[in-house]
C-alpha cells in the first residue's frame, strides 16, 4: 500500500466533496461535519460518469452517505455500499491527514 | 356509416350528450349537428350566479378546444328550431334552412315561469336564466336601492344574492310559508330564513305578488304584495319556477306529458323511434326533472343507445341536492318531507350556531329514508348513499356536526355508494386504487379516479378513506425533518434562521440528505439575499445549482443563457455560435425559446460564462427549481391577428421573476391573442391576450402528467395582471410541498382553484400585501448568479475537474460525432432502474 499526497486539508470543504486523480484513478474525497475524511471511487457505477464527488453529503439513520447526483442512489461513505441496491458498491480507499496534507492510499 | 344526429338545444345536457357520444363513437358513425338558440355555446348554468361576481362568459363555457375543433361536431350558435317534419325526418331552423336527421334529440330545456301578475310585462321586469338575462339585470341594477325577487326557491335565492353583489338591497317574495319549499321542511326553512336574513336579504314568506306598478318613467316603480306591503323598486326578477320548452310538440305531433314536456319512455325515447328528449324538456314516464344531474344521466342513457344500440335506461332521480346558496349550506335527499307511511323524524337544531338537521327513518327507526340539512351539510356525502339502507349508528350521532362527534365516516358507506357524484366514482373504485398502492395521497386519488376534481365536496371523504386504509399521509420532508416543506418555510420566516445547520439542530435530527438539503436551500434562497453558493449553502445544492448548469448523462453540463421572452438580436446569436464553436459544444434549440449548449466540462464553465456575461448574457436558471422561461408569440408587433403586445409583456414578466426559487421549476407563456401560439395554457402561469386586457391561466404543465392551465382571472390590465401573478407565485412558494408543481399544489386544496382564487384575487386571508411585498424584495435584490461567481475567486476555485489536477479533463468523458456535432460516447453500462425502499422522484432534466 502506498500513500499519495493529494491536496491540502482545507481544499476538502466540510460536508462537501472534491474529485482527485490518484495514479490515474478518479477518486472522490469527502469531509463530514465531524471532520472525518472519506475516499471513494468517483465513477458512478450506475451511469459510468465521474460525478460522485458532486453528490450531496448527509446521513441515513446515522450512516454517513453521499447521493449520486445522476440518479440519486445513496452510498455509504464508510463502506461504499449502495444503500438502495445491495448488489452495487463503490471502491473505497484509505485516507488520512498528515501535517495538513490529505493522503490517499492505493493498492 | 355516416349518420346525422341533430341535437336541438346546446345547454348543459345537450353538451353532455355531445361529449358522451364523441367519447363512445370511436368508429365515427355519427356526425353531430347542434342547434344553440342562445348567443353563447353551452355554459355552466348552475354557476350562473358567479357570472355576476367575477366570472366571464368564457369562464363559464363548457366548450373545450377539442370539441370546438372536432370535425364530427357542427355547432350552430344563435340558431333555433322552428318545426319538425317526422315523415321526412327534417328539422326547420331559424335561418330558413332545414336539416335532415337520422336521430333527433330534443334538449330544449325550460323557460322561466312568470306568474300572471298585473304589470309583469313592464320594463324593469326580468327573469333569471341566461347570460343575457344577467347582462340585462346588471345594466338595470341601481346600487343602494331595493330590488325584488319573486320566488324563494334555489334560483330565487341565487338571484337575490346576485342583486346583493350588484350593491342592491334584495327582497325575496315566496308564496309558500318557507324558503326553498321543495327541498327543506319548516324547521330547516326557519333556520335558512334567519341565515339569509343575516346576509342582508329581506325575506317575505307566505305572501304573493299582487301587482307591479309603473313608475314615473313607465318602467317598474313599485311592487305590491298580497299582505299590503309595497316596496319601491325599479328592478324585479321573476324566479318562480320553470316550464319545459316543448313548443316543438305542436308541429311534430309528438305527445306531451300531463304537466308538459316531451313524453318519453325510460330510455328517453319518444313514440317516434328516431326522436329522443333529455334534460328539463323531457317528461320521463310523465315526470320532468329540473336538476342537471338527472339530465346528465339521461344524456348518458341516450348516448349508450345511439352508439351501442342497447336499451340503456334513465334510472330516475331522487331530487337529492346539496348546494351552497349565498354562502349557506343546504342539502336535502330522499324522503325529505317524511311523507312515507309511518315515517319517523329525528331533528337536531342549534339556533345559536344556525344549523338544522333532520333524518327521516322508517317506522321501526332502522332504515334511513331521507333528510334535510341546513347551515352545515357536512354529513350529506355520507348520509345520501345510505338512503334506503340500515343506519350505521345511532341517528343522533349521525346528525351532530362533524366537529362534535367525529361525524359519520366514509367507512360506514357501502362499497357501491357514490362518493364523487360529479364524476360518478364509487367508494370501491377509490378503495381499490388505495389498496393497490398506486396512490398515497388525495392528489393521487384525484389523478387516478377523477374523484374530487369536480365540485371538491368529497375531498374530506377521500382523506377519510385514506386514513381508514391506514395510509399514513405523512407530510415529513424526510427522515431528518418531521415537518413538511411549507412548515419549514414558515419556521424560517418566523425565526429568521439563515443556515441549514441551525435549522436542523433546532428543528430536525441528523445531518441531512439529498432531499432536505436542496429543499432548505430553496427556502433560504427565498428569505435571504445571499448568493446560493455562499458558505455553507453551496453544500446544500443539487449538483445543477452547485455548478449553475445542467448535468447531463456523462457528467458534463449544459449551458443556457437567459433569452427573455425568446427575443434575441442577431449579434447575440452570433456570440452564442462563436462560444459553442470555440468550446466544441453541441447546440440545440429548447422548448422554452432559448439555445442550449451541451458538453461543457465543469472546469470550462467559468470561461464559457465569462464570454457570455461580457456579451450581455446572464444566467437562465435552467438548472434551478426556479422561473425558467416566459415563452411568447410575436403579438401585435408583427402578427396580423395579435391584440396585445405579448413580447413586451413576456419580457417584463421574465425579468420580474428571474431567479425566483420555488418548490419546483416554473414555466410561463404569453400569447397575443386567443390563437394561443405561445402554448401558455401548458404553463404554470399562462397569459392570453383579450380585446380588453389579459386572461390569466394557472396550473398547467407538460411532462409526465400534462395539464392544461385553468382560468384564474380575466380581462386584467397590465398592472393588475402582475399583481395577481406576484401573489400567486409567492403563495405557491410559501405553501407548496417539495417538487410539487403548481397543478398539484392547486389540487391539494380542498376547494382547488377556487381557494387559490379567493386568496390571491379576493385576498380572503388578508395576506396579499405581504405576498406583494415579498415579491418586491425579490425583484429589488436580484443579481445575476453567474456574474457574481465570476467576481468571486473562492467560488471560482470549485470549478475544477480534479483538486490536484485542476485542468486535466476527466478521462471518463469521451465524445463521438453525430450529424456534425459531438455527442457522449455510448457507455455499455446499464441505465439505472428506479431504486426501491425509498421514494424516488424523477427529476426532469430540462434542456
Amino acid at each position: 500500500m502506498r500513500w499519495h499526497a493529494v491536496c491540502r486539508e482545507p481544499e476538502v470543504p466540510t460536508e462537501f466533496g472534491v474529485a482527485a486523480l490518484v495514479r490515474g484513478h478518479p477518486v472522490a474525497l469527502f469531509r463530514t461535519g465531524d471532520d472525518e475524511l472519506f475516499a471513494l471511487g468517483n465513477v458512478d457505477p450506475f451511469s459510468g460518469a465521474g460525478v460522485i464527488s458532486r453528490g450531496i453529503v448527509g446521513d441515513r439513520q446515522g450512516e454517513p452517505t453521499v447521493a449520486s447526483p445522476m440518479h440519486k442512489q445513496v452510498f455509504s461513505l464508510r463502506s461504499g455500499q449502495c444503500l438502495d441496491d445491495p448488489e452495487t458498491r463503490l471502491p473505497t480507499y484509505p485516507v488520512r491527514c498528515r501535517d495538513g496534507v490529505v493522503e490517499v492510499a492505493t493498492g | 356509416m355516416n349518420k346525422t344526429l341533430v341535437i336541438i338545444g346546446h345547454g348543459m345536457v345537450g353538451h353532455r350528450l355531445i361529449e358522451e357520444i364523441r367519447e363512445r363513437d370511436t368508429a365515427e358513425n355519427w356526425r353531430i349537428v347542434v342547434l344553440g338558440e342562445e348567443a353563447h355555446p353551452a355554459y355552466d348554468r348552475v354557476a350562473l350566479s358567479s357570472y355576476m361576481a367575477e366570472t366571464t362568459a368564457e369562464g363559464l363555457s363548457l366548450l373545450t378546444p377539442e370539441t370546438r375543433r372536432d370535425r364530427r361536431v357542427e355547432l350552430l350558435t344563435g340558431v333555433g328550431a322552428t318545426a319538425i317534419d317526422r315523415t321526412e325526418r327534417r328539422v326547420s331552423i331559424t335561418t330558413g334552412d332545414s336539416l335532415h336527421y337520422d336521430a333527433l334529440v330534443l334538449a330544449t330545456g325550460s323557460r322561466p315561469f312568470v306568474p300572471p301578475v298585473p304589470g309583469a310585462d313592464l320594463p324593469g321586469c326580468h327573469v333569471y336564466r341566461t347570460l343575457e338575462d344577467l347582462d340585462g339585470i346588471r345594466a338595470a341594477a341601481s346600487p343602494g336601492t331595493d330590488g325584488v325577487v319573486v320566488g324563494g326557491g334555489l334560483l330565487g335565492l341565487e338571484a337575490a344574492d346576485a342583486l346583493r353583489t350588484l350593491g342592491m338591497r334584495p327582497h325575496v317574495v315566496e308564496v309558500a310559508p318557507r324558503l326553498m319549499p321543495v327541498q327543506v321542511d319548516e324547521g330547516g326553512g326557519a333556520v335558512l330564513a334567519r341565515l339569509v336574513g343575516d346576509l342582508g336579504i329581506e325575506v317575505h314568506t307566505g305572501v304573493a305578488t299582487a301587482s307591479v306598478h309603473a313608475g314615473e318613467h313607465g318602467g317598474v316603480g313599485s311592487v305590491e304584495l298580497t299582505d299590503g306591503t309595497e316596496i319601491d323598486t325599479g328592478l324585479l326578477v321573476f324566479s318562480a319556477g320553470i316550464r319545459p320548452r316543448d313548443e316543438l310538440a305542436d308541429s311534430s305531433g309528438l305527445p306531451r306529458g300531463e304537466r308538459g314536456g316531451f313524453l318519453v319512455d325510460g330510455g328517453c325515447r319518444t313514440e317516434d323511434p328516431h326522436v329522443w328528449a333529455i334534460g328539463e324538456c323531457a317528461a320521463v314516464r310523465g315526470q320532468c326533472h329540473g336538476l342537471v344531474a338527472p339530465g346528465y344521466r339521461m344524456a348518458t342513457a341516450v348516448a349508450e343507445q345511439l352508439t351501442g344500440g342497447g336499451t340503456a335506461e334513465f334510472e330516475g332521480a331522487d331530487g337529492a341536492t346539496k348546494l351552497k346558496l349565498v354562502g349557506v349550506d343546504v342539502a336535502s335527499f330522499g324522503d325529505a318531507h317524511g311523507t312515507s307511511e309511518g315515517a319517523l323524524e329525528v331533528v337536531y337544531a342549534n339556533n345559536a350556531q344556525g344549523t338544522y338537521a333532520k333524518l327521516v327513518l322508517d317506522d321501526d327507526a332502522t332504515t334511513l329514508l331521507g333528510g334535510v340539512l341546513v347551515g352545515d351539510a357536512g354529513a350529506y356525502d355520507v348520509l345520501r348513499p345510505l338512503t334506503g339502507g340500515p343506519l350505521p349508528g345511532p341517528p343522533e350521532q349521525l346528525l351532530l356536526p362533524a366537529s362534535q362527534s367525529g361525524g359519520p365516516t366514509a367507512g360506514a358507506l357501502p362499497d357501491e355508494a357514490t362518493v364523487c357524484s360529479c364524476h360518478n366514482v364509487r367508494k370501491t373504485d377509490i378503495t381499490e386504487v388505495i389498496s393497490s398502492g398506486a396512490v398515497e395521497d388525495v392528489a393521487g386519488i384525484k389523478s387516478c379516479t377523477k374523484a374530487g376534481t369536480g365540485c371538491g365536496s368529497c375531498v374530506p371523504m377521500l382523506k377519510n378513506l385514506l386514513d381508514e386504509a391506514g395510509v399514513a399521509t405523512s407530510d415529513a420532508l424526510c427522515e431528518h425533518f418531521p415537518q413538511s416543506r411549507s412548515e419549514l418555510f414558515e419556521i424560517v420566516r418566523a425565526t429568521g434562521i439563515t443556515t441549514f445547520s441551525r435549522l436542523i439542530a433546532e428543528y430536525g435530527t441528523g445531518r441531512g440528505c439529498d432531499i432536505c438539503k436542496p429543499a432548505v436551500a430553496s427556502i433560504l434562497a427565498g428569505s435571504t439575499t445571499s448568493h446560493i453558493l455562499d458558505d455553507e449553502q453551496a453544500g446544500l445544492q443539487d449538483t445543477n445549482d452547485r455548478f449553475l448548469a445542467n448535468m447531463q448523462r456523462n457528467g458534463t453540463y449544459s449551458v443556457v443563457p437567459r433569452v427573455p421572452g425568446g427575443e434575441i438580436t442577431p449579434d447575440k446569436l452570433i456570440t452564442l455560435g462563436q462560444v459553442a464553436t470555440e468550446f466544441g459544444l453541441y447546440t440545440k434549440i429548447t422548448g422554452g425559446q432559448r439555445i442550449d449548449m451541451f458538453g461543457a466540462r465543469v472546469e470550462q464553465l467559468p470561461e464559457i460564462w465569462r464570454r457570455l456575461v461580457e456579451a450581455g448574457f446572464e444566467s437562465g436558471h435552467a438548472y434551478g427549481k426556479a422561473l425558467r422561461t416566459v415563452k411568447s408569440c410575436v403579438g401585435t408587433d408583427w402578427c396580423r391577428y395579435g391584440v396585445q403586445d405579448s413580447v413586451t409583456m413576456a419580457i417584463r414578466l421574465e425579468m420580474r421573476y428571474r431567479g425566483l426559487r420555488a418548490p419546483h421549476k416554473i414555466k410561463a407563456g404569453v400569447s397575443g391573442c386567443a390563437r394561443e401560439c405561445a402554448e401558455a395554457r401548458s404553463k404554470d402561469f399562462g397569459v392570453i391576450a383579450t380585446e380588453r386586457g389579459w386572461n390569466l391561466y394557472v396550473g398547467g404543465n407538460g411532462g409526465f402528467s400534462p395539464r392544461h392551465a385553468e382560468l384564474l382571472a380575466s380581462d386584467l390590465t397590465d398592472e393588475d395582471l402582475i399583481r395577481v401573478i406576484d401573489r400567486f407565485l409567492m403563495f405557491y412558494i410559501r405553501t407548496a410541498e417539495r417538487l410539487q408543481r403548481t397543478a398539484g399544489w392547486i389540487e391539494s386544496f380542498d376547494n382547488g382553484l377556487e381557494h387559490v382564487r379567493e386568496v390571491v384575487v379576493e385576498d380572503s386571508l388578508g395576506i396579499a400585501a405581504d405576498l406583494e411585498a415579498a415579491m418586491a424584495r425579490h425583484t429589488e435584490n436580484y443579481t445575476d448568479e453567474w456574474g457574481a461567481v465570476l467576481n468571486d475567486p473562492e467560488k471560482l476555485s470549485r470549478f475544477v475537474s480534479f483538486v490536484n489536477a485542476p485542468d486535466s479533463p476527466d478521462p471518463t468523458i469521451r465524445f463521438t460525432e453525430e450529424r456534425g456535432q459531438i455527442r457522449p460516447e455510448p457507455t455499455d453500462l446499464p441505465m439505472p432502474v428506479p431504486t426501491t425502499g425509498r421514494k424516488t422522484v424523477t427529476e426532469e432534466v430540462s434542456a
